[in-house]
């Protein structure tokens, strides 16, 4: 990520990049030697001898809380990529502390960048497809697909596995589109090839009022090409699913004041929503990002994805991990007088579901 | 360079406008063999040119063109590298030294190893350049290749990082090693002409989406005209129809409508649509 940013922010007109910061010095040679930019491999003696209005932060995750405490402290605003602090409550104090100084922070979840996501934000704020009662949330893609890997992303105390990564992307798209979730239950944090991490996670949302949701996340299916998030939104007014390269809407009582719609299905596709940007390498939202942040800083806006809704997430993704060990209900045989049998692998503490049923079923 | 050139996103599940359109065509392209029919499709409508990124599945549709040589006489293939993804995946998996190590050749190798760890504890990036451009191209052996491209997502990342001089090695590489002329696909046309003439290459040739509703014409389209009409480089319109946002006869209307285009290229699944566009386009050229 970190090549991806210096390459876009490089090329923004209103960004002189100064230098850069990395712990490979086989990378910066190559970088000062092809491209002229002043490197370091400490990034407090870059801050103490840089003359610097912002910084892109983009280490191994563990990693964001102290540079990011480093740079604001010297009044730098930041960028910091996704999923931001791990610890949920040093990302709130972090908040805090940009907040309080009145620095510009953002985060790098790019989603909240693509058009089609924000057309779904712009029907659902105008409750178009009614009260919602359901969202479904779902990111596949081919991160992990063999038992190897020697990255940070694939050790547990780095802030690896598909939790931190792909489902943070899922949640935080939720809690942009409808509000965080008061709840979560259910949660699986499932290992398809990792020996040390999460590399699928399942789980129900709770948003109150009537109002569920699902996420389903898997970095290790194969048959995706890169990483697809899809959500689906039903109301008691019609549905919406949306990608990043369309959005689909039914609705079934058209609102007088919407224009470009008809009752039933209407389609949006990418190529009319999408704004143009200045600069293309991967996908017009890595750019957008990167023009909202520089626009935050010159209006001193609150950016789309700041350090808060970011912590909110991390938020979401802890509790998920809480509530993966809390216990299940278990099925268990009925034996052969009728009642319940306890299955050898049910732990103490599972309720037996099958066993309360047949009990209530003879009283 | 001929008028008419194929593409192959439609092969690899890459539709700009729907996932589902791209898992179906995924699907139905899983066999080479429907790759192929396709290909002899537009061979038969008169089109010679595949422009193609080194996939691994391309492999098989060098085979056949190589075994099949008297079938298809005049047939040429302009292979674009590097398929990124691949890169991408592999650098997540294995760091960015990782991923550049394990593309390196592997067979007959112990030369080709040696350079390739030398290059690599060198920084030597001409010579790693050299062994990663041979990797990718392996499988086009034997074939006309007259044209290389570098892919966009490389193009726009070197040119983002400043990193110009990439495109002098990649261009000199190509020549010497392929005889092959250099060819560079991107999203920032207007930009990337100016740094290649920065770094001495005249005229290049450059792939680029040109279409009337501007989608991905990053700089302006108000550029674009202006890099078009000024004729400083040879321009290959790519995404005329904005991923299908605009009707063919209208698209092609407006890219045919430069004189100063050289070729388009375009993707498509079926014979009818193959039929179609290659007419239009001949019936607008000539009409010129």
């Amino acid at each position: 990520m970190g090549l991806s940013h210096q390459s876009i922010a490089n090329a923004h007109p209103e960004i002189e990049l100064k230098a850069v910061c990395d712990t490979s010095s086989y990378v910066l040679d190559i970088l000062a030697k092809y491209t002229g930019v002043k490197t370091y491999t400490d990034y407090k003696k870059m801050f103490a001898e840089e003359a610097l209005d912002c910084v892109f932060v983009a280490t191994p995750s563990r990693y964001h809380a102290e540079v990011v405490t480093a740079a604001l402290e010297r009044g730098l605003h930041v960028f910091c990529e996704k999923p931001f602090a791990l610890d949920p409550s040093s990302g709130y104090l972090l908040a805090a502390l940009a907040e309080s100084k009145g620095l510009v922070n953002q985060v790098g979840y790019h989603y909240r960048f693509i058009a089609a996501f924000n057309e779904a934000k712009r029907l659902l704020d105008l409750k178009v497809i009614g009260k919602l009662h359901h969202v479904r949330v779902e990111a596949y893609g081919p991160v992990v697909l063999r038992p190897k890997g020697s990255t940070w992303r694939s050790q547990k105390s780095e802030g690896g596995g598909c939790l931190f990564d792909y489902a943070c992307h899922a949640i935080d798209l939720v809690n942009y589109l409808v509000g965080r979730p008061i709840s979560v239950s259910g949660t699986v944090l499932n290992s398809v090839f990792s020996s040390d991490v999460d590399d699928e996670i399942y789980s129900t949302l709770q948003f109150g009022d009537g109002f569920y949701g699902q996420l389903a996340t898997n970095w290790s299916d194969e048959s995706f090409r890169k990483m697809s998030v899809k959500l689906s939104f039903w109301g008691d007014n019609g549905r919406i699913n949306v990608d990043r390269q369309e959005l689909q809407i039914y609705i079934r009582t058209l609102p007088e004041s919407l224009e470009g719609f008809e009752t039933g299905w209407n389609t949006r596709y990418t190529t009319e929503l999408t704004a143009p940007v200045w600069f293309y390498v991967r996908g017009e939202e890595y750019s957008a990002q990167i023009d909202h942040f520089v626009h935050c800083i010159k209006t001193k806006a609150t950016p789309l994805s700041n350090f808060r809704s970011a912590t909110d997430t991390s938020l979401v993704a802890s509790l998920m991990r809480t509530d993966a060990e809390k216990p299940r209900t278990a099925i268990e045989s009925p034996n052969e007088q009728g009642g319940a049998a306890a299955s050898p692998s049910s732990k103490p503490a599972t309720r037996s579901l099958l066993g309360r049923l047949f009990n209530a079923g003879r009283s | 360079m001929d008028r008419v050139l194929f593409g192959d996103n439609q092969f690899f599940g890459v539709n700009h406008m729907s996932e589902e359109k791209a898992r179906t065509q995924a699907m139905r392209f899983q066999h080479i063999g429907a790759v192929i029919e396709v290909l002899e499709d537009a061979y038969a409508e008169g089109i010679r040119t595949f422009m193609c990124t080194t996939h691994q599945r391309m492999s098989e549709v060098c085979d056949h063109f190589r075994t099949h040589r008297e079938k298809y006489p005049g047939y040429k293939f302009y292979p674009c590298l590097p398929y990124a993804h691949k890169y991408a995946n592999a650098a997540a998996e294995l760091g960015v030294l990782g991923a550049i190590r394990s593309f390196l050749p592997q067979e007959n190798a112990l030369g080709a190893l040696l350079k390739g760890g030398m290059s690599l504890a060198r920084k030597d990036i001409e010579g790693l350049a050299e062994l990663l451009v041979g990797a990718e191209l392996k499988m086009f052996q034997g074939l006309d290749t007259p044209i290389i491209f570098l892919q966009n997502v490389a193009t726009d990342f070197l040119l983002g990082l400043g990193f110009d001089e990439a495109f002098k090695i990649f261009a000199d590489c190509v020549r010497e090693r392929y005889q092959a002329e250099a060819g560079f696909i991107t999203m920032n046309a207007p930009l990337l002409l100016k740094r290649l003439e920065k770094v001495g290459i005249q005229n290049p040739i450059i792939c680029a989406n040109i279409n009337k509703i501007g989608f991905r014409m990053c700089g302006g389209m108000q550029a674009y005209d202006e890099m078009i009409t000024q004729g400083r480089c040879r321009l290959i319109a790519m995404s005329v129809f904005a991923s299908g946002a605009l009707p063919p006869k209208e698209a092609l209307e407006y890219v045919c409508g430069y004189p100063q285009i050289e070729a388009i290229v375009f993707g498509a699944s079926s014979r009818r649509n193959i039929a179609q566009t290659k007419q239009l386009i001949d019936g607008l050229t000539q009409g010129r």
